[in-house]
This record gives C-alpha cells, structure tokens and sequence, in this order.
C-alpha cells in the first residue's frame, strides 16, 4: 500500500481504486481547509450583517407585540462555534463531490494537467452549485421568509440545484460530442449556448418567491448577500488552489522525480 | 514505452490516464451519500423535515445555514 505500488500498476483495479479513495479523501481535507478559510471570512464580513437583521426581526416584533424569541443556542455560540461547524461540514461536504467529479474528469478532458483541472472544476462546481441555484433564490439574512413556506423554499431550492446539475452535464456532455464534428473551439460555444438557454429556462419556470418584508433595510440584504457569495467565492477558489497540488501528488509518479503537475 | 518517450519530447505531453469509471464508481457513491447526509443536517434538519426533536441542530448551524444559501425559517 505504498505509493511506488499503486503507482506502479495504475491500470489495476487495487491501484485505480486506492487513487480514487485517496482523491476523495484529499478532496474531503481540501473542503475542510477551505471552509476555515470561508469561515473567517463570513465571520467579519457576514455576521455584522446577521446581527443587524436580527436586531430588525426583534424589532419588529416588538413592535407587534410579540415576545422575544427563546434562545436555545446563544448568539455567541451560532456565530462562531456554529458557523464553523456548518462550514465545515458544508466544505467536506462539496470537497467530496468535488473530488469524485474531478476523478471522473482526469484524463477525459484533454491534455489538462491536475492543477488546471481542480481549478477548473472548482469554477464550475461554484456556476453549478452556488451562483446558478442563488440568482434564482438569492440568500436571505434572518428576518426574511415565513416558517410556513419553509417545505416550498426548500424543496425548490433543492430542486433548482439538482436542475442545474443537469443542465451543466447536459451542456459538457454535448459540447463532448460534438467536438469530434466541429471542432473544440465551436463544441466549446456550442455547449456554453445550450448552458444559458437550458438555465434561463430552468429560471423562467421555477416559481418565484419573495417573501422580503417592505420595510426590511436593502442595505443590511445587499450587505448580507454580498457577504455571503464572497464566502462561498474564498470557499470555492480555496478549495480549487488546496486540491489542485493534493491531486497532482496522488496521480504524479512519486519515483523518478519527474513530476507531471506543472 | 511510448509514455516516457512521448514525454521525452517538449511540448508533447502525454494524455494523462483516466482513471477507469469502475474503479471510481464505489468511491463516489460512498462520498455522495455522504456529501448528502451532511448537506442535509446543515441545510434542512429541523427546517422543512425534522429526523431530530426539537431546535437544537437547526439553532446551532442558524448562521451558516442564512450564511451558506440555504432557506430558513
């Protein structure tokens, strides 16, 4: 179980397989690292902005006459020894999905070396999981959208990022075939068109919700939203950067000294 | 060894080897079940579907789950 052995016999079953386990392994690790990174992040830039729509929410329901909400887990600890939890288990969460998409991907996408590859799919698992399902439902900050629609904006929002998938396997998957009849460059814009059509389509026909009360500050939202595509922004190119030289070590000969990540 | 003699060449670099689909095919199946159930406890738990009693899981990822993209609420 060395790595001369399964580097030795890459074409085997035992070898094939332990790099594929180690990929995910390596991806989970990535995801983790970068959520620390993210995590810092939506600490200073994101939770200033959790805290003034929560102070909003209260607000309001003061002003209706409603009790304050119980606090079963103190504000203290959700901002920081929560949040650092979701993200993390967010990161291994998507570094795993990451690595098994990039194991698949080594080797069918051309003459790529694993650095450009980790990167690139690290792009495209943010346009797919991030910034497509969030145009069509954006963010929200505590203080927006009402407990009895959460089934509805669950299910879509779950909904919306599985479409996506598709629509993003559907465009690859095309834009594959017809490279052989037209040529890279052309299958390139030809997978990227059907990609904005199918999306812009999935968009048009997913219901909308808005459940943004009139009076909520559009600062504090705007703050918020900014907030939080700039964590998943550090979450996504982190775990690209981190991934990238992880790979490259388990796919590149460890004897020899040539390595094939450049 | 057409490898090491292709590789030997510069700018002709070797198409790297894939990793054959049915050596990957368990290993993602293991890491998407698992990349779910972790999605899941962040990201629903205690919102839309409760397998747990109570608030505690959904108070105690309240920031990221608002943080991370997810409906709450």
């Amino acid at each position: 179980m060395t790595g001369v052995t399964f580097w030795a016999s890459p074409a085997t079953d035992g070898g094939s397989s332990l790099m594929a386990g180690r990929l995910l392994a390596r991806g989970m690790v990535a995801g983790v690292i970068a959520a620390c990174l993210a995590f810092l992040f939506a600490r200073i830039f994101g939770e200033p902005q959790v805290n003034l729509a929560i102070a909003f929410e209260a607000a309001q329901d003061a002003t209706a006459g409603m009790a304050p909400e119980p606090e079963l887990v103190s504000r203290a600890v959700q901002a920081t020894f929560g949040l650092l939890v979701a993200s993390l288990m967010y990161g291994a969460a998507y570094g795993g999905i990451y690595a098994v998409v990039f194991a698949f991907a080594y080797g069918r996408m051309g003459r790529i070396s694993p650095r450009a590859l980790a990167l690139l799919l690290a792009g495209a698992g943010f346009l797919t999981f991030v910034l497509i399902p969030g145009l069509k439902y954006p963010p929200n900050p505590p203080g927006i959208g009402h407990p009895d629609t959460i089934q509805l904006r669950t299910a879509t929002y779950f909904e919306v990022i599985a479409l996506s998938v598709c629509v993003m396997a559907i465009a690859i998957l095309v834009g594959r075939r017809l490279a052989l009849r037209l040529g890279a460059w052309n299958a390139t814009l030809c997978g990227v068109g059907l990609f904005v059509v199918l999306t812009a389509l999935m968009q048009a026909t997913a219901p909308d919700i808005n459940e943004v009360p009139a009076n909520f500050p559009a600062v504090v939202l705007w703050r918020f939203r900014e907030a939080a595509i700039g964590m998943q922004i550090v979450l996504w190119s982190a775990l690209g950067l981190i991934f990238g030289p992880l790979a490259a070590a388990v796919l590149a000969p460890k004897t020899g000294g040539r390595r094939l990540a450049r | 060894m057409s490898h090491s003699l292709s590789s030997s060449i510069p700018g002709f670099a070797p198409a790297p080897a894939a990793i054959p689909v049915r050596a990957v095919l368990p290993w993602a199946a293991f890491g998407v079940v698992l990349a779910l159930a972790l999605l899941y406890f962040v990201g629903a738990e205690q919102g839309a579907t409760s397998l747990i009693s109570g608030h505690a899981v959904h108070e105690f990822v309240h920031d990221g789950r608002h943080l991370l993209g997810f409906p709450c609420h």
